[in-house]
């Protein structure tokens, strides 16, 4: 009985999503330090980047000997700690004309979706303790689980009885509906590429042989990562886009835009909630950012070469190919290299937002639906081509495909989009309400004017 | 049924169907429609966890993307539209029917599970395979023998596609 | 699962069903009415799949034996896509019915009586 209750699957299951979900929620706030600091750089503010800059008093009977003069530099941390302070110790307002019961949930499920997001993502060669569940459905239930992200925010939205919150409810429900589509097609192409729905599978895949060069000194040390090859550059290129779409950051963070709805879904929200928003946010930065590099980028390896092959197949130097596959991540520095490849991709976010303005709702949606779409779709297309071509007539039919592809693709855009252009053109001349002409000010030359 | 093994299966399945029966009387009895419709999430959600236990992963899972992820944000976005412009629409009178209704339905429950469930007492070992709802089996099974079916559902969808695009225009 | 018999998945799928038929007779919501159909068509779903899993029942179907025992799962696939046509057509028309007359109740849009 004993031995029942300790070796059950239940407890390893146990384990293995407190090592999931404790690193998400301790991640949160070094993220939202980094943000501050990268930002405070790009924009040249002097605040946020270097808070808490801490001199003890020399003379002070109150400052113990040790500490006499003492200067400590926080590097700005002290911005997120006096943040989370403030939030937890706020007073928190619950409107009066809330409905309820949905007020109180909406927090609840807005933080569901990050933590669970990455159930199926491993970050290292522990077969034991991650990832929480290898199921052979695993890309699926990313995207099922990510199209569960819309509730928290509608339900948000609604709850707080606020056409502009209301407002951010609708056009995220719009948002995150637009954009799954397309992220959902350009994680299509790498699951058509692997064969598999299974992450640890495409893992795997991307260990093996550069695509198109099976059996040649390139595919021998190069490995698959999905970034190289052409159609995952643009896969995952399109699934970035989404991805920042998905977690309502800039420029796509329409649903919170403070110039036009005050603060979005969550206007009425104040000091803990909003703090649970706030998180989800940033927790759910770090999940897409560990999908991507698991999807695209190789996963916990630092770089796309193949040590493990080399070592199996030149055992003449058969020591350091060990040696640098262990460095490369086939060992405890695997987590290492994995959370620095999440933190780039955050870095990437954090850029973004600093660089581009905010999109106008309609380019928002014809960007997703006009341009990522048909682009994911086409994208599904080549590499489909590609696949059949390169298994019946070998790899460099296959690259001669996908480049007619592509140029056929280039073509139809060019010859659809002259039409779509012309007319475009036509409804975008503005009209002026009043076409008089302005008021002019007359100035007066300063000599003109008469000396008091 | 009457001296039948309690098994933990059980109890956690029955609990979850237990659950999913109370939100489904929750979708009908609830006077606002944005409650009916959480209600009608929860039981899907919940549906979709009774299709695991029944080992039909990707249904499961499809169940959760399709109707949590897609039907039912549409149904929201519905409601809030509706309540954006014409709050007063959603408060519902009282039908005079109701009673005469849920009387109907307790007959229709009884009167069928009567005929039904004694048929299937017993019955508590699955036959199929224990990988038959996985990817890989759905997909062969839906290319080859289904190739038809699934041709025609892709013509249904696309005639919905541009019957709601049609109904959304106002001026095509 | 084993250990749980047929008849728990059997009873939630007619309880469903239940719901929604008593839904769509008491509702005036015209959304309301719609849910209460996915409810019943989800309720059709269970029982499909339950079907499938336990192969209770064992029909004489020609052809392909693999293809028969997953014709439970290619009927659920099919009710999902059909449901999904269904909605986008169905609020679309909901949605045109509001901006015509600026009501919904669905009582009261009897432009068809004679």
């Amino acid at each position: 009985m004993g031995d029942w209750l300790i070796n059950h699957p239940f407890w390893h299951a146990l384990l293995r999503v407190v090592l999931l979900v404790l690193p998400v929620l301790l991640f949160v706030v070094p993220i939202i330090w980094f943000e501050r600091r990268l930002l405070g750089w790009f924009q040249d503010r002097l605040g946020p980047n270097r808070t808490g800059n801490i001199q003890f008093s020399r003379t002070s009977r109150f400052v113990p000997f040790f500490l006499k003069g003492k200067k400590f530099h926080l590097q700005g941390l002290a911005q997120p700690m006096a943040d989370g302070i403030k939030l937890f110790l706020k007073e928190d307002i619950t409107p009066s004309a809330v409905d309820r019961a949905i007020y109180f949930i909406a927090p609840a499920i807005a933080l569901f979706p990050p933590f669970a997001l990455g159930a199926t993502i491993p970050w290292g060669p522990f077969p034991l303790i991650t990832p929480v569940a290898d199921v052979n459905i695993g890309v699926l239930y990313i995207l099922a689980i990510s199209s569960l992200g819309v509730y928290g925010i509608v339900l948000a939205g609604y709850a707080g009885n606020n056409k502009f919150s209301l407002l951010g409810g609708l056009r995220s429900s719009a948002q995150l509906i637009s954009y799954e589509l397309a992220m959902g097609v350009s994680l299509g192409c790498i699951v058509m590429a692997t064969g598999s729905l299974k992450p640890s599978d495409m893992l795997a895949y991307q260990g093996g042989a550069f695509w198109g060069f099976k059996e040649s000194a390139i595919g021998d040390i190069l490995a698959n990562w999905n970034i190289l090859t052409p159609f995952g550059a643009v896969a995952a290129l399109i699934f970035f886009i989404c991805m920042i779409a998905e977690t309502n950051r800039a420029p796509f963070d329409l649903p919170e835009a403070e110039n036009e709805l005050v603060a979005g879904y969550h206007t009425e929200y104040s000091s803990m909630k909003f703090a649970v928003f706030f998180m989800g946010e940033y927790a759910s930065m770090f999940v897409y950012s560990a999908i991507l590099v698991t999807v695209f980028f190789g996963g916990w390896h630092l770089l796309p070469f193949r040590f493990d092959y080399l070592a199996a197949h030149y055992p003449a130097a058969g020591d350091i190919w060990h040696v640098l596959d262990m460095l490369n991540g086939n060992s405890f520095l695997a987590p290492i290299w994995f959370i620095l490849k999440c933190a780039m991709v955050i870095t990437g976010y954090i850029w973004i937002r600093a660089t581009l303005p905010r999109l106008r709702y309609d380019q928002l949606m014809s960007l997703g639906w006009k341009s990522l779409l048909p682009l994911a779709v086409s994208n599904l297309i080549v590499i489909a081509f590609w696949i059949f071509a390169t298994d019946t007539f070998g790899p460099l039919v296959g690259w001669a495909t996908s480049f007619l592809a592509v140029l056929i693709l280039i073509g139809l855009y060019r010859s659809l989009n002259k039409n779509a252009e012309s007319t475009q053109l036509a409804s975008r001349t503005i009209e002026l309400v009043d076409p008089s002409p302005r008021r002019t000010v007359e100035l007066v030359e300063p000599a003109q004017v008469p000396s008091a | 049924m009457n001296n039948l093994p309690v098994s933990p299966n059980l109890i956690v399945v029955g609990g979850i169907a237990g659950l999913a029966a109370v939100a489904a009387v929750g979708v009908v009895l609830f006077n606002n429609a944005i409650r009916s419709a959480m209600c009608l999430v929860l039981n899907f959600v919940l549906l979709a966890v009774l299709y695991f236990s029944l080992n039909a992963e990707m249904l499961g899972i499809t169940q959760i993307a399709v109707y949590t992820g897609a039907i039912m944000v549409l149904f929201l976005f519905v409601i809030m539209l509706l309540n954006l412009g014409a709050p007063q629409l959603l408060v519902e009178k009282k039908d005079p029917k109701r009673f005469a209704a849920i009387g109907f339905g307790v007959v229709l429950f009884g009167l069928v599970g009567s005929q039904l469930l004694p048929a299937f007492n017993g019955v508590s070992t699955p036959q199929a395979l224990d990988d038959f709802g996985g990817p890989h089996a759905i997909g062969r099974t839906l290319f080859s023998a289904y190739a038809y079916p699934f041709e025609a559902v892709s013509i249904l969808l696309l005639v919905g596609l541009v019957g709601s695009i049609l109904l959304a225009k106002r001026r095509i | 699962m084993n250990g749980v018999p047929l008849a728990v998945y059997l009873g939630l799928g007619l309880f469903m069903f239940t719901a929604g038929v008593v839904g769509v007779m008491i509702r005036r919501n015209p959304i309301v009415i719609f849910m209460c159909i996915e409810l019943m068509l989800n309720a059709v779903n269970l029982t499909f799949l339950t079907f499938a899993r336990y192969q209770a029942v064992k029909m004489p179907i020609p052809g392909d034996q693999q293809a028969s025992m997953m014709a439970g799962q290619m009927m659920v696939i099919f009710v999902m896509a059909v449901a999904a046509a269904e909605v986008a057509v169905g609020l679309g028309i909901i949605m045109a019915i509001f901006r015509l007359r600026d009501n919904i109740d669905i009582d009261e849009l009897n432009l068809l009586r004679g």
